[in-house]
């Protein structure tokens, strides 16, 4: 007997799995990757970095728009169209529809992330390249996409979903541009500003933690402890974050 | 102990940016009864649908409580004896009727023969057999009625609440769903929903609520609350020659049918003993009741409604 969280995630899985707007992303992530290819024809000499970069770029942004538009469809759309009601009419505490959605959506993107992976992986096998740092870089996508999809539930919870797209997508770009926080800190003299750029720093997701992109592309050396770290982080920031959803959907009036 | 009751709930809500608070409900008080069929009655925007979430916890009340089962709403384990068929329900689309239900199912923790056997019974009982494996898009909007109805017996619950659950259906499915609530009840089975037909709810329940403007103008049975003396008769007559009658007054003719109106039982004994010798043939004589309408639309009007309807045919036969 499947816990009621299981129930709902494994329906929400079966709800995207049936959604056209996940095989539209797919299809044009598998274009995407394949048209690296391409691409590096264009380059003399580095035509493994162009492949690596492009796939990796290509799974990023596919899994990214997976997480907003099929994390934010499925949460929002169901307070939207009211098929919420019937479900917490039943004996459904509502953190474990919070959860139950987010674990959908973390076995839709494991799908999804594996599947975009695979064609990258057969692509660069073509090429006779492998590097095992790309299986890291891959793995370290998929977590900061849950990361993402904990961040979409949670303004899911909050706003409609046309807001709760424009938000989540800000705060991927923000995610990962917090390292100029530390620029701009050096150039503020305010120590009020230096305290607030302090606080936007650590509160902000650090999309950073997830990218090593990088290293991975110019076959570089990863430093030791990334995954961990990683993992860690996404399970502090990640938690904070659900928790917050759950929060804020326990006192919500479904109208 | 009552199975549902609602105590001094009152609830408001604000537009956006407004600091004005509109009320939708006014220390409403009311209890439904262990095994009785309980009609939730009252025009558009009377409150209806808020007083069903606030009675599942969808939505929260300003002041007062909810108990379901002599325990506070809020705790999620008494509604494992709660099933629930929202308005116009909006389902699933991308399941089948028979994922639907085994999804419902799957969440009050059956097992897998259980639940198979639990939702082909239900299929066959909304008369929706053989067609549980096609999707809920394809689904005509009766159809939809009756698979929202069979998810909220999933858990063959002892208090159902259906809102509106007779709406979208044809005159067929409407029967289907009345016979549905009085086997319910036959089988012990508590039932609360609220409706705009009022024949139906005039004909199945046992208690009746009357909500207007967000207030409760009056609760009880049928008979309590409606004066079941006959009003007036109303008295059709084929081939009166002359066209006069010694009592009543004439309220159409067409053809040789006239409909007269009177107003007691002396003025219809004249009537009807002045009809012989005259060639008169009586088509039909209608005793005219309140009914639940009229006394809904003078609480909504806020007067005394003089117009009563007439009692059909079938009905005045019944009751004479």
């Amino acid at each position: 007997m499947l816990p009621r969280i299981a129930v709902i995630a494994l329906n929400t899985f079966r709800e995207a799995i049936r959604n056209r707007v996940l095989y539209l992303l797919l299809i044009f992530a598998v274009a995407m990757i394949s048209f690296a290819q391409i691409l590096s024809l264009l380059t003399v000499g580095s035509e493994e970095k162009i492949i690596k970069d492009f796939g990796l770029a290509s799974i990023d942004i596919f899994g990214v728009l997976t997480s907003v538009f099929i994390g934010i469809g499925l949460v929002s759309r169901e307070i939207e169209r009211r098929t919420v009601y019937t479900l917490l009419a039943k004996p459904i505490h509502r953190f474990e529809f919070v959860l139950g959605k987010f674990g959908g959506l973390t076995i839709t993107l494991l799908v999804n992330t594996t599947v975009m992976a695979l064609w990258f992986f057969l692509i660069l096998a073509l090429k006779g390249i492998f590097d095992p740092n790309l299986i890291v870089a891959v793995f370290l996508l998929y977590l900061q996409f849950l990361l993402i999809t904990a961040l979409a539930v949670l303004f899911s919870c909050l706003s409609s979903p046309i807001l709760s797209s424009i938000m989540t997508l800000a705060l991927y770009v923000i995610g990962h541009l917090l390292w100029s926080f530390d620029l701009l800190k050096a150039k503020i003299v305010s120590p009020a500003g230096r305290v607030l750029c302090d606080v936007l720093y650590y509160v902000l997701p650090n999309l950073g933690n997830f990218d090593i992109k990088g290293p991975v592309v110019h076959g570089l050396p990863i430093g030791p402890g990334v995954v961990g770290a990683a993992l860690l982080y996404l399970l502090l920031y990640g938690s904070a974050v659900l928790a917050g959803a759950c929060a804020i959907f326990q006192g919500k009036e479904l109208q | 102990m009552p199975v549902l009751e609602l105590s001094d709930i009152s609830k408001s809500y604000r537009t956006h940016l407004s600091i004005r608070k509109y009320w939708i409900l006014r220390d409403l008080s009311f209890t439904v009864r262990e095994g009785e069929i309980f009609g939730f009655i009252g025009p558009n925007g009377a409150g209806k649908t808020t007083t069903i979430k606030l009675a599942l916890g969808l939505i929260f009340p300003d002041t007062g409580s909810v108990r379901i089962f002599g325990q506070d709403v809020s705790r999620v384990e008494v509604r494992r004896r709660v099933g629930f068929l929202p308005e116009n329900p909006y389902l699933y689309d991308y399941l089948t009727g028979n994922e639907f239900l085994d999804f419902h199912a799957r969440l009050f923790g059956m097992g897998a023969s259980e639940r198979r056997r639990r939702v082909e019974e239900l299929l066959e009982r909304v008369g929706l057999a053989n067609r549980g494996t096609r999707q809920l898009r394809h689904y005509s909007k009766g159809m939809l009625q009756r698979i929202g109805l069979a998810q909220a017996l999933i858990n063959d619950p002892e208090l159902v609440i259906l809102d509106e659950p007779m709406s979208g259906l044809d005159p067929i499915g409407r029967r289907e769903v009345r016979d549905i609530i009085l086997d319910l009840k036959a089988r012990g089975r508590t039932v609360f929903f609220s409706t705009h037909i009022l024949a139906d709810t005039e004909m199945i329940c046992d208690r009746v609520g009357m909500l207007v403007r967000g207030s409760l103008k009056a609760v009880g049975t049928i008979d309590d609350l409606v004066a079941r003396d006959v009003r007036f008769w109303e008295v059709a007559v084929r081939g009166l020659r002359d066209g006069r009658l010694p009592a009543g007054r004439v309220v159409s003719r067409r053809d040789d049918l006239v409909l007269v109106r009177v107003d007691s039982q002396d003025e219809l004994k004249r009537v009807l003993s002045s009809l012989d010798g005259r060639g008169a043939a009586l088509v039909s004589v209608t005793p005219a009741r309140q009914s639940l309408e009229d006394l809904l639309i003078r609480e909504v009007r806020g007067g005394p409604e003089t117009g009563a309807r007439p009692t059909p045919p079938e009905e005045a036969r019944r009751a004479s």
